[in-house]
């Protein structure tokens, strides 16, 4: 008991986050409609940023604003992760509106998102 | 205005790609003449840059965004080996973009201007990775390099929709990876920029963290470098791109995720590690793999672009076992074929992209006679043939050459014997071509665009291609020179002890 503890208070969250990613992954292999692999491709992309604010976290710190009280970085919160993350999650969005658009088209010349189908038409 | 060449390597085709939508809509050829002098501006500013850097002795250039020192700010470092390679992308894109404006011209203006606007997009993803000194904002010109590849794609008509939908999903498995193998160097080291993080990630190395990371690093750039079992999005994609950005696509895309690989082995992770040593040899295995079923799949094809597109994976493979030899020759082989293989696999599809365009042919087995229709082109795939065989003196001999020189210091004799089988192979697969072109019996094509004249093609595709033919020869010859007077200033610091 007391190792299941421990791991899962150093590294439980992490393990999760790579289930999560790992889940995404298994997902876009074996699903087969387009769409579903589409949806766990962003479970994929959210996945990899669960894990960047993870680690980012700190127990007993403030926000990163500057408010007279202390000047020592260790009371912080380090910001620079969830300033990255925010760009991951525009490039996942954009990202995944180019994946629609492409989405549409097939659907548009197939007439099918079924990965099956839409092989069998291709092969024609 | 000298002081600021590094940014306007990238910032002169971002504001011409952004801008050139407005400008077609005005006038149909306009943007796409603004998105090309852009690309001419920042060939000039990468050759301004790698003039610098050579003389002053291949000490890195270090450009900081606004000012602000890294590790705070972003910065561009150049040192040799990235400014050469800016100058190969921003080349290759210059020739390119000429040569697909004939394919856009009957178009309406948002096709025009939508087509340029990505092919500019791409230029700035290529040559961003390639002198961005950081390695989030490495990730993000990753990306902007895969959209806008993923649009090129898809540009190519109906099939190659499912091919660019098929490269969207494995190429975002490949930057999650990436992005999660800066995750955990950033959660070991609290640094993002690559001179710092090689300082800093030493005493980590060998712990499993490290490991993980060099593992998502390989696999990473290994999806989009279409490194051998990772591949399987790469034939579709070079067979149905845009037949204009093909060339560009097949010839640039993969090395810029190849050189990134490269700068993370070499001179943040140290090649000399217990862990490094590991991860070489999965690279080496790979390569090989890669160089003989390449190989041997390129012969079975018959349609044109996508036996280009398996010789490809086998040509990757070269740059991986040269990657993983771990000595000074066998980096050079690396690094020069990465340049060679560009321009060969570029001139190659720009070839039967001028093909494609007045015949509509790409089978490789009715392209008999073509010598007497398109004599310019015919010659340049013999060049390219050639040097992808490794005959003296075209460029391919000079890097297979290294690459042997690298395996022998290295005592790993079977790369030579992989090398030598390679070169065998290829050779059966291109010669079928050359007997094709120049021996066979003259094939009733019927012409699509039809062109009467010497060159064959419109002067704008013709020149393109005789640049890239004669580009072979010329960096067969200068090989030499390249070696001693770039990449050797810029081997990294393993290589130095």
């Amino acid at each position: 008991m007391e190792v299941l503890n421990e791991f899962l208070k150093t590294k439980g969250i992490y393990s999760l986050v790579m289930i999560l990613f790992f889940l995404g992954v298994y997902g876009m292999v074996l699903s087969k409609n387009y769409m579903k692999k589409l949806m766990a491709m962003n479970v994929m992309q959210v996945a990899v940023i669960f894990f960047y604010l993870c680690f980012a976290q700190k127990d007993g710190a403030m926000i990163p604003i500057q408010n007279g009280i202390t000047t020592d970085p260790n009371a912080y919160i380090n910001p620079l992760p969830h300033g990255l993350m925010l760009t991951a999650i525009v490039v996942s969005l954009g990202t995944t509106g180019v994946a629609i658009a492409l989405l549409m088209r097939i659907k548009e010349i197939y007439g099918s998102v079924e990965e099956v189908e839409v092989l069998r038409r291709a092969s024609k | 205005m000298t002081q600021h060449a590094p940014i306007f390597i990238v910032l002169l085709p971002l504001t011409a790609s952004l801008l050139c939508m407005l400008f077609s809509r005005i006038k149909k050829e306009l943007g796409a003449w603004i998105v090309m002098a852009s690309i001419v501006g920042a060939f000039l500013s990468a050759c301004t840059v790698l003039q610098r850097v050579i003389a002053t002795g291949g000490k890195t250039w270090h450009y900081w965004m606004g000012g602000w020192q890294p590790p705070i700010g972003i910065e561009f470092a150049l040192d040799p080996l990235n400014s050469v390679l800016a100058v190969l992308v921003t080349f290759i894109s210059m020739m390119v973009a000429l040569y697909s404006k004939p394919f856009v011209k009957e178009e309406d203006w948002l096709h025009v201007g939508g087509y340029y606007t990505l092919f500019g997009l791409l230029t700035v993803g290529l040559c961003g990775m390639i002198v961005t000194g950081d390695v989030f904002n490495l990730y993000v010109y990753l990306e902007i390099m895969s959209l806008s590849g993923y649009g090129l794609i898809s540009l190519g008509g109906k099939k190659s929709m499912l091919a660019a939908f098929r490269y969207l999903l494995i190429g975002t498995i490949g930057a999650s990876l990436y992005l999660m193998g800066v995750g955990y160097l950033y959660a070991l080291t609290g640094t993002l920029n690559m001179a710092d993080l090689a300082q800093r990630v030493v005493p980590f190395v060998g712990t499993p963290l490290f490991a993980i990371a060099v593992a998502c690093f390989i696999i990473g750039f290994g999806i989009k470098m279409a490194l051998f079992p990772l591949h399987g999005w790469q034939p579709d994609a070079y067979t149905f791109a845009h037949p204009g950005a093909a060339a560009f696509i097949a010839g640039c895309m993969s090395k810029a995720p190849a050189y990134a690989l490269i700068r993370f082995m070499y001179y943040i992770f140290k090649v000399d590690s217990p862990v490094m040593h590991s991860a070489l040899n999965v690279l080496g295995i790979l390569g090989i793999a890669g160089i003989l079923i390449g190989s041997i799949m390129a012969m079975a094809q018959y349609d044109f672009r996508r036996m280009l597109a398996y010789s490809s994976v086998a040509q990757i493979g070269y740059i991986a076992i040269g990657m993983a030899m771990g000595n000074m020759y066998g980096f050079i082989g690396a690094v020069l074929h990465i340049i060679n293989h560009a321009f060969m696999k570029c001139s190659l599809f720009l070839v039967i992209g001028g093909v494609e365009h007045r015949f509509g042919e790409v089978n490789l087995y009715r392209l008999g006679g073509l010598n007497k229709k398109m004599t310019i082109s015919t010659i340049t795939v013999t060049l390219a043939a050639l040097s992808m065989i490794g005959l003296p003196p075209t460029a391919g001999f000079f890097s297979k050459w290294y690459l042997m020189m690298g395996a022998y210091t290295g005592q790993q004799y079977f790369y030579i014997a992989v090398l030598v089988v390679s070169s065998l192979l290829n050779a059966i697969y291109f010669f079928r071509i050359i007997e094709q072109m120049f021996v066979q019996r003259e094939a009733s094509l019927t012409e699509v665009h039809p062109h009467k004249g010497k060159l064959g093609l419109p002067f704008s595709m013709a020149l393109p291609i005789f640049v890239m033919g004669i580009g072979i020869l010329v960096l067969g010859f200068y090989s030499v020179d390249i070696v001693t007077d770039i990449i050797k200033l810029g081997l990294p610091e393993v290589f130095l002890r």
